[in-house]
């Protein structure tokens, strides 16, 4: 079994609808096909590869609305890498879980905080 | 120089409590060992040979001496009393004990500094010309730029596990004392119809595969530069290799898919990522340019450096080798030797660098700097102030006149520290440079940059020393191979190999062999030992290398 990964905890799982699932090693030139899915989990083999927070972020960008979630290997260390690419929540197994308890993740929910990437982003004000 | 704000200083507090954090949950078991390497080496924490290492940045090589008084502190307390200055302008701490760590984090922050990104798969530590701010050859001044990518970089959400580190490094001047060509992304600054940007220079590197960067993009301005690097590590990070890390780096994705083929690929992922740039930044390069003002340079005569010019020899020699023209014809760049021959390139003592920050204090308008080439710089000195500098620098051991000679090796730490090394590195430099020193012949061989790396990771930079020496393993033996003709500058090559390895009780004899084959062969002394290798080519030097088996008999 699994656990949601939300800013709020570990949550039940409430998605009924047909995922759609990506591979870490998905080309890049093909996600626009997939802006209009309701759903879309990336896999994270490892959690040393960062392929998809850049998957994630192009997913935006080519303006995917739908929910997404990192699923796999994703440590409580990259929660907040994981939201600022645009993910909405992550996915993990059980014994990741125990191994890494809700207090971990909560203590990564504040992520718009001492954010570099949201500051140099902001718009110009003159 | 850049001082932080309170959103850096906050950044940065965070971080140490998030470390501290990860230390103790890798002692209780929620984090992994192999989860939690990532996690440290993001944050400058190595497992070396005999104990953790870490690496603390010096962005862009700008130190002021509340910094380095803390470096000293941090020696003192944490280390065995020096540190090591790199080739990246980072400092590092060979023998700092784990639970120590957070406070050695913290005690960095207190004077606005981090050891963040200094390793790991992440844009390490952003690089710049030490003479920055300070060159008479200057157009632009590196730092604002190399400030603005720092504060991009860090902790960029998408970039913490790259395929392998990237390496960023910038220039302002024709001279490139930032081996620009050699980084992942190399930028050089320049204006183009009134409006200020960057060459920008990808796929460069040394290591087992070493490359010279090639031009991806002649002009990018400033307001594009931002999403443009974005859009570089962004193509990297889903195309380069991770089935071997030996292929990871860009240069390997560069040299498989062909620079147009990328080109091609960053301009489309630019127009993607441009819109979500709202423009705040180029606001945020205006006031960071503020930071990076000249001094108030005082106006006063000379004569007491002419003075000592003429009388004091020691002091001509000295000012001879270490001293670079400024922007300002009354001042001069001071280069402070980390090389006295016999001592291990780029070690400085906590007393050394106390009273290196003095003299920033008293002589060069607070600011310090680390060259790439392991020596501290005074980038602004008044040149009547030199001669009292000199005087403080000998009686702290600090006057060593060699900065481009022989004895200026660039070494990195070797089998005497690194896990990785297959060969030591730092007796080999102290050899070379104790045996010039006994043959009084220093100044008469002129420039020439040694360069030796203790592995084929290349971070004493062989490929690009004039004499390039890689140490390697043979079959339990060390062996060291030599190269020639390398050239880390605007005209960046990699050197060529020579033949067969030297083993370690050879390659001081070795290396005496070649420089006395060039004072031979040379021209006259105004020609330095790369232009001869660029007349004359390897023949010479292979001869004095490998000479024919009968004269090895009458020789010994």
């Amino acid at each position: 079994m699994s656990v949601i990964v939300q800013d709020s905890g570990f949550v039940a799982e409430d998605f009924t609808g047909e995922w759609l699932d990506l591979a870490s090693d998905t080309d890049p030139s093909t996600l626009a096909q997939f802006a209009g899915a309701a759903a879309i989990r990336i896999d994270f083999p490892s959690f040393a590869d960062g392929r998809g927070f850049t998957l994630a972020k192009m997913l935006r960008l080519a303006g995917f609305k739908g929910r997404l979630r990192a699923n796999g290997h994703v440590i409580a260390d990259q929660y907040a890498m994981a939201r600022r690419s645009g993910f909405d929540e992550v996915s993990i197994d059980d014994d990741l879980a125990a191994r890494q308890p809700q207090d971990q993740w909560l203590a990564r929910a504040n992520w718009q905080a001492h954010d570099y990437q949201a500051r140099v982003r902001r718009a110009a004000t003159v | 120089m850049y001082s932080y704000n309170d959103f850096d200083e906050a950044f940065v507090r965070e971080r140490v409590a998030q470390f501290t954090g990860q230390v103790e949950r890798r002692i209780d078991g929620s984090l992994t060992e192999e989860e939690f390497r990532p996690l440290r080496l993001m944050n400058g924490l190595y497992l070396q040979l005999h104990a953790y290492m870490l690496r603390v940045a010096i962005p862009y090589g700008t130190l002021n001496p509340d910094q380095m008084d803390q470096l000293a502190m941090l020696a003192e307390k944490y280390d065995k009393g020096y540190g090591h200055f790199t080739t990246r302008q980072n400092i590092q701490y060979n023998w700092p004990k784990l639970p120590d760590v957070p406070a050695m984090l913290e005690a960095l922050a207190d004077v606005g500094m981090h050891a963040i990104q200094t390793s790991g798969n992440t844009i390490r530590n952003v690089t710049a010309d030490h003479f920055a701010g300070a060159a008479a050859d200057e157009e632009f001044d590196p730092r604002p730029v190399a400030e603005l990518i720092r504060q991009w970089s860090t902790d960029h959400p998408e970039f913490q596990f790259l395929p392998r580190k990237f390496k960023v490094a910038v220039t302002g001047a024709p001279n490139d004392r930032a081996v620009v060509r050699a980084h992942d992304i190399g930028l050089v600054l320049k204006e183009q119809n009134g409006v200020k940007g960057a060459e920008v220079i990808v796929g460069g590197g040394l290591g087992r595969t070493p490359m010279v960067g090639k031009t991806l993009n002649d002009f990018v301005p400033f307001a594009d530069l931002l999403p443009y690097i974005e859009a570089t590590v962004s193509v990297w990070n889903l195309l380069g290799r991770r089935d071997n890390k030996y292929k990871a780096r860009i240069k390997i994705t560069v040299h498989e898919h062909g620079i147009e083929d990328i080109r091609a690929r960053v301009d489309a992922r630019f127009a993607q990522i441009k819109p979500t740039f709202g423009g705040i930044d180029m606001e945020m390069l205006a006031q960071i340019e503020q930071h990076f003002m000249p001094p108030l340079f005082i106006d006063k005569p000379v004569d007491a450096y002419e003075r000592a010019y003429e009388n004091d020899p020691v002091f001509r020699a000295w000012a001879d080798t270490n001293l670079a023209a400024h922007k300002n014809d009354a001042y001069a760049i001071v280069t402070i030797s980390l090389k006295k021959p016999g001592a291990t390139p780029g070690d400085a003592s906590a007393d050394q660098m106390r009273s290196m920050a003095q003299l920033a204090r008293d002589y060069a308008h607070d600011e310090l700097r680390i060259s790439h080439e392991q020596n501290v710089i005074l980038p602004h000195v008044h040149k009547s102030n030199l001669p009292a500098l000199h005087a403080i620098l000998k009686s702290n051991d600090l006057a060593t006149a060699n900065a481009g000679l022989v004895s200026d090796i660039i070494a990195c730490p070797g089998m005497d520290y690194c896990a990785l090394a297959t060969a030591r590195s730092i007796p080999v430099a102290q050899g070379i440079a104790s045996r010039f020193d006994e043959l009084k012949l220093e100044h008469e061989i002129g420039q020439l940059k040694i360069k030796i790396s203790g592995c084929i990771n290349a971070c004493g930079h062989h490929h690009v020393g004039h004499i390039g020496i890689l140490g390697l393993d043979r079959a339990g033996v060390e062996n060291y191979q030599i190269t020639l003709g390398g050239d880390g500058t605007e005209t960046t090559v990699i050197g060529d190999r020579t033949g067969p390895g030297f083993a370690y009780d050879e390659i001081i004899p070795a290396i005496e062999r070649l420089i006395y084959a060039y004072l031979e062969v040379r021209l006259d002394s105004d020609e330095t030992f790369l232009e001869t290798y660029r007349r004359l080519g390897m023949g010479p030097f292979k001869t004095a290398l490998y000479p024919p088996k009968e004269d090895k008999a009458n020789a010994a």
